[in-house]
């Protein structure tokens, strides 16, 4: 069954001539306004500045290794967690939701493109001159220690570290100019989704009938509109303080570092939701195909996105318990909190509902869903936990939150994309990757996730602050955080495993075909990797699932669906 | 059978993509908006020194060309739709008029604050959140009038016609934000905040 192909009948097949000069093929690159293209790039880029963020990650692995070490100068240690931080939500995590927003969207929906072509390539511009306007800080950037200084006031930024009379030079300028110039692309790339999916389905793709990577995009990007819109403003007020001499959070003239956070984390928070919907989204479209079974409760699993999109609004406060908010807030942003947990426990209900009772296939995208579906369930729990803010007043600030947010942002975000990248390869370059590689690349990497974020959540309830430089060998962290960083060695291990295996298996990875997974939904139609236009003759869809009708013409799922 | 005789091509229907992007950027720019309003609010009275709020005038007169505004446009879309260019023009130019007369009145009171009342964006906590709230809605109104201006110039060239009836009111959607993004300015500022 896997092997067999169905194209939609009169399916374009003109691959792109290649034998072009050098100067040529980048040109077309810098003028492309297709969503593939421009998706692929997008995701390229995302992957460059994981590496980037890695290595800064792994160099304060090796800071923290031992106790009073050396590796790093605190002045670039700084840097590199302020960097860190930036890079992975704003570079890696935003790029790689649009990166496959971009490519996905369109094929799945049936449409040629996106709503607004020439948007996407701007957008994905304006993000681009974003990441190279941060990264050109390390070189061109001046503050408080000389020249070559990055920002180095965390990647939350709080006021009035960030006004003049603290952060003197123009590194804080840089981080603040790059994160305006990234929300406008930012923007442009979540209205450019939503109007794609509204606006360009084809016939038969009602609002129920759209895969749900396309129903988590397009809640993701609504998220965006309003969240990092005010990112946007609170940059340009730290902009005006820092240029203009304004007083917004200048607390001697009356303004207020509290509200600097209020608005940070109106953002903040929503944003992680924002990068996580899109990981739902990707497990999914991958769960049911490995457990060869449509996915259960679909209107359920829309409606708990939407839920978690509402929700993920009123909950920013639950970063500042211990600010010394009244308890009547305390006890608003502790119970919002928790309300998360409802929607997501069905999520992950219908997840493991899927799963039951299906013919489960562990290839390598299913193990990497897998396990997300265990260690998001623990990134819920530890937030239930500090979502109480007793506890979180105990362990604020404590390598038990760092802890919590990589079990979401790594265990649960990055699994899933994990799992993308191996689940799409073959259709975005038409090879496979190699599953030996694959199963390497996710062993090592689940067994050094844990090895690292297990063990952050002992050293955080043995008291040790996020952000210090270094800590004293009476302390007792010195063990934990040698495992801890030996599993960040291990999990870069095998992320240079992945990076070997795209290499490789773009000339040497065995050919994919249109539908290697014999796989569901409209993008597996087209020949991998898809033509430019994607489809030559519109397609017509009748259920959820089109290519399962296509394929069991006796048996199709639009006599069941309503 | 029955639920694919559903979908013929006359029952499939989509929104058209100009008015879903238009209405995603101003539930964008609505977000920007909240923040600076909130801000504003929030700081009310709580300027430590320099002038304060009660040195402002209402300015009943921006406010009425800015309203009436949307009034013109409004009749530009129709004639627009009715094919009437050259009324469509007119109301076109009426509108641009209008924002300019806003644009101008802003100037005016501006300068009477920076060079009478000896209040700039970096006197006071009042002085910066009042330029920025007022000075992002101006922007707005800004790019509003420099795409009008480009919309009248390819009227003027005749290259507008009945057909674009649509991309016009997109155009027109972004003009009525701005409106209506002055009546909360407006409001907060000059009556519940004075």
């Amino acid at each position: 069954m896997a092997d067999q192909t169905f194209p939609i009948p009169g399916t374009l097949d003109v691959s792109p001539s290649r034998g072009v000069g050098l100067l040529e093929w980048l040109r077309s690159w810098v003028i492309t306004v297709d969503h593939k293209r421009l998706g692929l790039l997008y995701i390229v880029y995302a992957l460059v500045f994981l590496l980037v963020a890695g290595g800064e990650a792994m160099a304060i692995r090796i800071q923290l290794a031992i106790p009073h070490n050396h590796f790093l100068s605190p002045e670039l240690y700084n840097e590199f967690f302020t960097m860190h931080g930036t890079t992975m939500v704003f570079l890696v995590g935003m790029t790689l939701i649009f990166g496959f927003g971009n490519y996905l969207v369109p094929l799945m929906i049936g449409a040629r493109d996106m709503a607004f072509p020439r948007l996407n390539a701007f957008s994905f511009w304006m993000s681009a001159f974003g990441g190279l306007l941060l990264y050109f800080s390390f070189i061109g950037g001046f503050g408080l220690y000389g020249m070559g200084a990055a920002p180095d006031v965390t990647w939350w930024a709080y006021a009035p570290l960030t006004e003049r009379a603290f952060s003197p030079g123009h590194n804080t300028d840089y981080w603040a100019l790059a994160l305006i110039v990234m929300g406008f692309g930012t923007l442009g790339a979540a209205i450019n989704t939503l109007a794609t999916a509204f606006c360009m389905r084809c016939r038969g793709m009602t609002l129920l009938r759209m895969p749900l990577f396309v129903w988590l995009m397009v809640v993701a990007s609504a998220d965006t509109l309003i969240v990092i819109t005010p990112l946007t403003a609170a940059q340009v007020m730290l902009i005006i303080d820092r240029y203009l001499g304004g007083h917004f959070f200048d607390t001697q003239a009356g303004g207020s570092a509290t509200v600097w956070m209020h608005f940070f984390w109106i953002f903040g928070h929503p944003e992680v939701y924002v990068l996580i919907l899109p990981a739902f989204g990707i497990a999914s479209e991958v769960i049911p195909v490995f457990s060869r079974k449509a996915i259960f409760g679909y209107p359920a699993m829309v409606a708990a996105s939407v839920g978690i999109a509402f929700v993920s609004l009123s909950v920013w406060a639950h970063h500042m318990f211990t600010i010394g908010m009244t308890s009547v807030s305390n006890a608003f942003f502790a119970l919002s909190t928790m309300m998360v947990g409802i929607p997501t426990g069905i999520k992950i209900f219908n997840w493991v509902a899927t799963m039951w009772g299906g013919k489960i296939r562990f290839a390598t995208p299913m193990l990497f869903c897998t396990a997300f579906l265990f260690q998001f369930l623990c990134a819920g729990l530890t937030g239930i936990m500090l979502a109480a803010a007793p506890w979180d007043w105990q362990l604020h600030n404590s390598y038990f939150v760092i802890a919590h947010f990589h079990y979401t942002l790594t265990g649960s975000f990055v699994f899933c994309f994990f799992a993308a990248i191996y689940y799409w390869y073959p259709k975005i370059i038409g090879r496979m990757l190699s599953e030996t590689l694959g199963k390497w690349h996710f062993w090592l990497f689940f067994i050094g996730f844990h090895m690292t974020f297990d063990t952050m959540h002992f050293v955080g309830i043995l008291g040790m602050p996020r952000s210090i430089y270094t800590y004293e060998p009476d302390r007792g962290w010195g063990t934990l955080n040698m495992i801890i960083s030996v599993g960040g060695l291990v999990q870069a291990t095998a992320v240079l495993i992945l990076v070997w295996n795209i290499v490789d298996s773009f000339r040497n990875g065995r050919l994919a075909g249109n539908d290697p997974w014999d796989a569901w939904t409209l993008e597996w139609s087209t020949p991998s990797p898809p033509p430019p236009y994607n489809f030559a003759t519109d397609p017509v869809v009748y259920s959820r699932r089109p290519l399962w009708d296509l394929k069991h013409p006796e048996d199709p799922d639009w006599k069941y669906e309503r | 059978m029955s639920t694919i005789s559903i979908f013929t091509d006359e029952n499939w229907r989509l929104p058209s993509r100009g008015r879903v992007a238009m209405l995603s950027l101003i539930v964008g720019e609505s977000a920007i908006f909240t923040i600076f309003v909130v801000a504003y609010i929030y700081y009310i009275g709580r300027s430590t020194y320099g002038p304060t709020p009660q040195i402002l005038d209402v300015p009943w007169l921006n406010t009425l060309c800015l309203l009436s505004s949307s009034i013109s446009i409004l009749a530009a879309e129709r004639a627009i739709e009715r094919g009437r260019m050259r009324a469509f023009a007119a109301w076109w130019g009426l509108t641009m008029l209008l924002g300019i007369v806003f644009l101008a009145g802003t100037a005016i009171e501006w300068k009477r604050l920076i060079w009478t009342d000896g209040l700039s964006i970096r006197t006071n906590l009042f002085g910066t959140t009042f330029y920025s709230l007022v000075g992002l809605h101006a922007t707005h109104v800004v790019v509003g009038l420099l795409m009008l201006s480009l919309v009248l110039i390819f009227t003027l060239l005749g290259r507008v016609e009945e057909r674009h009836a649509e991309r016009i009111q997109v155009l027109s959607l972004y003009w009525h934000f701005v409106d209506a993004v002055w009546v909360v300015v407006f409001s907060v500022v000059y009556i519940i905040g004075r």
